[in-house]
């Protein structure tokens, strides 16, 4: 397994800071927005992005939840483990909300698929956004497509993508893992 | 940490790992989030079919079986022996078969008789949850009870939980006793000498006939219910009557007080009120009666998932 560091440093800082400014443009002072981070490792971004976006507008306006998707995912009696469901916190209905789904990794678009299902059981939003930070591109096996990226790689299938966080791993960094040099 | 339960069935509590066990908790945490949901079903089991089979009567574990199946999606078709073929003197093999040849992938059965489960499991092909068989075990009432437990004192390990009543024909006293020693907790059994097993303290538990001096040992009670139904004929067979079991073993507010500790009270119902606990105490703010009917869905949720992980995908 080797390993390429492709974004971090000054880089990776503006990119999320650019994903907030894209969200206020579209969506104003935030106001009935939900920002809705997705189990286990898109948590991760959503609390990044929640967090600088109260610095830039100086309040807390966006409603807040983390979302965990197993029982909603559609390879369980595929593998050979159950996958172990995670917390979810999502404590107000999604009715009527504008719902900005956030993710580290697209790839196939499976994980936003059951995403998308497991929200529609907290109501019925009135829109819902995706925002990944990086787009995994020409690999989707679902019709699916993010609103905002942190940034486009071009990967094959045995390589693997992992973005890693100062408060979880110890630094801000996003890596192309391949199977050979 | 394991992820997949280390067995294919769930016929009792004896053959469950703690592992598994802390597992099927786990598991529950996430269901427990998803029955607080506006939409409380996930799509996890919407390819297979589960027969519900009642040889005996149930309400409770009957609805929340059937609730936790819907609320994975599965299809469930429900059974009672009651205006059944099994009356007209089919064997419960062939009773069993017969529903299987309709494609059913999983059996949950309450039965009678201790061992119907095991010996289910042995001739027919397909997942078998016990519901209950006989005297013998109740598993995921156990496992719902150490979940409670767990969920109100934030551990299992270390606490002393007293079982008061009937542990002669009680499957749930077995199971719990199983579950508890397995999650690390101390059990002490209560009730008259007729009612309680000649040998039972070889597994392990205290026996202690005095019901004030085990309250003051415990920090859980779980008051089991008088099985008038299994005392033999009209029911006064093993004590002289209900009112001198209550005086005994049951417990009022006024003997609650006495204990001067906060003791959470249990009971896997249906409650005889006035008998094993009287209103006030099945009422009480340190009971969790109604918590441990919340939370069987969620465990019998976790359960069926759980199991239903290992059955392989037809093809075809």
């Amino acid at each position: 397994m080797q390993a390429v560091e492709i974004l971090s440093g000054k880089a990776f800082a503006l990119t999320v800071e650019r994903l907030c400014h894209q969200l206020i443009e579209d969506h104003g002072d935030l106001a009935g927005v939900a920002l809705i981070g997705l189990q286990p490792r898109g948590i991760l971004l959503a609390r990044r992005l929640r967090k600088e976006l109260q610095h830039i507008l100086g309040k807390e306006l966006l409603q807040y939840g983390e979302l965990d998707i197993t029982f909603h995912r559609d390879d369980f009696r595929h593998r050979s483990t159950p996958p172990a469901p995670s917390n979810t916190q999502l404590d107000f209905s999604l009715d009527e909300r504008k719902v900005v789904l956030v993710d580290d990794v697209l790839y196939t678009g499976r994980t936003i698929r059951a995403g998308l299902d497991a929200l529609l059981t907290f109501g019925r939003p009135a829109s819902v956004q995706l925002l990944v930070f990086i787009d995994r591109r020409f690999s989707r096996e679902l019709p699916i497509q993010p609103d905002h990226v942190g940034k486009w790689v071009d990967s094959i299938a045995d390589q693997r993508v992992s973005v890693e966080w100062k408060e979880s791993d110890g630094m801000d960094r996003v890596m192309l893992h391949s199977q050979h040099a | 940490m394991s992820d997949q339960l280390s067995t294919e069935h769930l016929l009792g509590i004896k053959a469950l790992s703690a592992e598994d066990i802390e597992l099927i908790f786990r598991t529950a945490d996430g269901f427990k989030e998803v029955l607080n949901r506006p939409i409380k079903k996930v799509p996890s089991l919407r390819d297979l079919t589960i027969a519900n089979l009642f040889f005996e009567n149930s309400t409770r574990t009957r609805i929340s079986f059937e609730l936790a199946e819907k609320r994975l999606s599965a299809d469930v078709v429900n059974f009672s022996s009651g205006g059944s073929s099994v009356s007209k003197g089919e064997t419960l093999v062939d009773t069993v078969n017969n529903i299987l040849a309709m494609k059913v992938d999983m059996v949950v059965m309450r039965h009678p008789d201790p061992g119907a489960a095991v010996f289910l499991s042995r001739h027919v092909n397909a997942r078998i949850v016990n519901a209950g068989d006989g005297t013998h075990e109740h598993p995921t009432q156990a496992l719902l009870d150490a979940y409670s437990i767990r969920e109100k004192l934030g551990r299992v390990k270390g606490v002393k939980v007293l079982i008061v009543g009937d542990i002669l024909h009680s499957r749930v006293a077995l199971s719990n006793i199983f579950c508890l020693q397995k999650l690390g907790a101390e059990v002490m059994l209560c009730g008259p000498s007729t009612l309680m097993p000649r040998h039972i303290a070889t597994l392990g538990v205290k026996v202690e006939p005095d019901l004030d001096k085990a309250l003051r040992w415990c920090d859980v009670a779980n008051m089991l219910r008088i099985q008038l139904e299994r005392q033999g004929g009209d029911g006064i067979g093993n004590f002289p009557s209900l009112r001198e079991y209550a005086m005994r073993y049951g417990l009022d507010l006024e003997r609650y007080q006495r204990i001067g500790k906060d003791v959470v009270i249990m009971h896997p119902g249906p409650i005889n009120r006035g008998v094993e606990v009287t209103t006030q105490v099945a009422d009480h703010a340190n009971s969790i009666i109604l918590d441990q009917v919340e939370n069987g869905v969620a465990i019998r949720m976790a359960v069926l998932y759980l199991l239903a992980a290992r059955i392989p995908r037809s093809v075809g």
